[in-house]
């Protein structure tokens, strides 16, 4: 299992492993598995107006970024070249933890997401996509007459 | 707020006893991916470093100790709900050992799109040589 970044903290790991415990307790996960541990690693937050993903994808050219939205599914996905050298050249490779090759993830978006206001930014290394929720899903108050 | 979890609004954070708050571990820090080559001229380091701007990174070399310690420059929205989260900490640190032969005055250092590259040179009398056998 490739895991992207691992705390070197003991309060930090007695979390991820409570959390792991959970997830193997767990007899139904969703379809697509437990969903972590993968490239690139996803933060998934909501405001009331719109969902907000955060994929930490550190050096990818933004043109080999394919991020798509269909029926509520949204896709990240792209490559990420290995910097590492050929293996007849005459450099030795003594740690290598850094992902390299293909990657594709999926995650569902709640109901209200609005397909046509996505708006997707990339800076230093981190995605960040907008996803809004359409107005009629919105809190609103209702004035009493 | 540095500490605390990235996808925190800065309002969250201050609702948080930092004694009590459960995410916050103090000066906990993730540790980075990191890939090192060695060639004839020197060591190459390339580290995952996402979110994190140049002004957030700080390199330091003392003696032969190489500290990587960065933090991430993430904005998050105000009232946002984290649903799930991967990466639980805006910091990063990695501390390596050099060794005698690595040139600590010539390190050069670049940061692209979240992956820092870090070159430190062999010093000029530690490059390899070739010996020549000669025939007694």
């Amino acid at each position: 299992m490739y895991r992207t970044f691992f705390p070197r903290d003991m309060l930090a790991e007695m979390d991820r492993l409570q959390r792991d415990m959970q997830q193997a307790f767990d007899l139904a996960p969703t379809i697509r598995g437990y969903g972590s541990n993968g490239f690139p690693a996803l933060n998934v937050g909501a405001t009331p107006q719109a969902v907000e993903i955060y994929a930490f994808a550190p050096g990818i050219d933004p043109a080999t970024l394919e991020v798509h939205l269909e029926r509520g599914l949204l896709t990240i996905a792209g490559e990420r070249k290995s910097v590492l050298p050929e293996t007849d050249a005459k450099a030795a490779v003594h740690i290598n933890e850094r992902f390299d090759g293909q990657f594709r993830r999926m995650l569902t978006l709640p109901d209200d997401a609005d397909p046509e206001a996505v708006d997707a930014k990339l800076r230093d290394g981190v995605l960040r996509i907008t996803v809004r929720r359409r107005a009629s899903a919105q809190p609103r108050r209702i004035a009493v007459q | 707020m540095s500490k605390d979890i990235q996808t925190r609004s800065p309002d969250a954070l201050q609702s948080v006893d930092p004694k009590q708050g459960t995410p916050s571990y103090g000066n906990a820090a993730l540790t980075p991916p990191v890939d090192v080559v060695e060639d004839a001229g020197g060591i190459t380091l390339y580290a995952d470093l996402p979110g994190v701007s140049r002004e957030k990174l700080n390199l330091h070399v003392e003696a032969e100790t190489l500290t990587i310690e960065a933090e991430s420059s993430l904005t998050v929205p105000d009232g946002l709900k984290t649903s799930h989260t991967e990466v639980g900490l805006g910091r990063f640190r990695r501390v390596f050992t050099l060794s005698k032969e690595l040139d600590t005055e010539k390190v050069s250092a670049e940061l692209v799109q979240g992956v820092l590259k870090l070159r430190i040179p062999k010093a000029e009398h530690a490059k390899p040589r070739r010996i020549d056998v000669s025939l007694a």
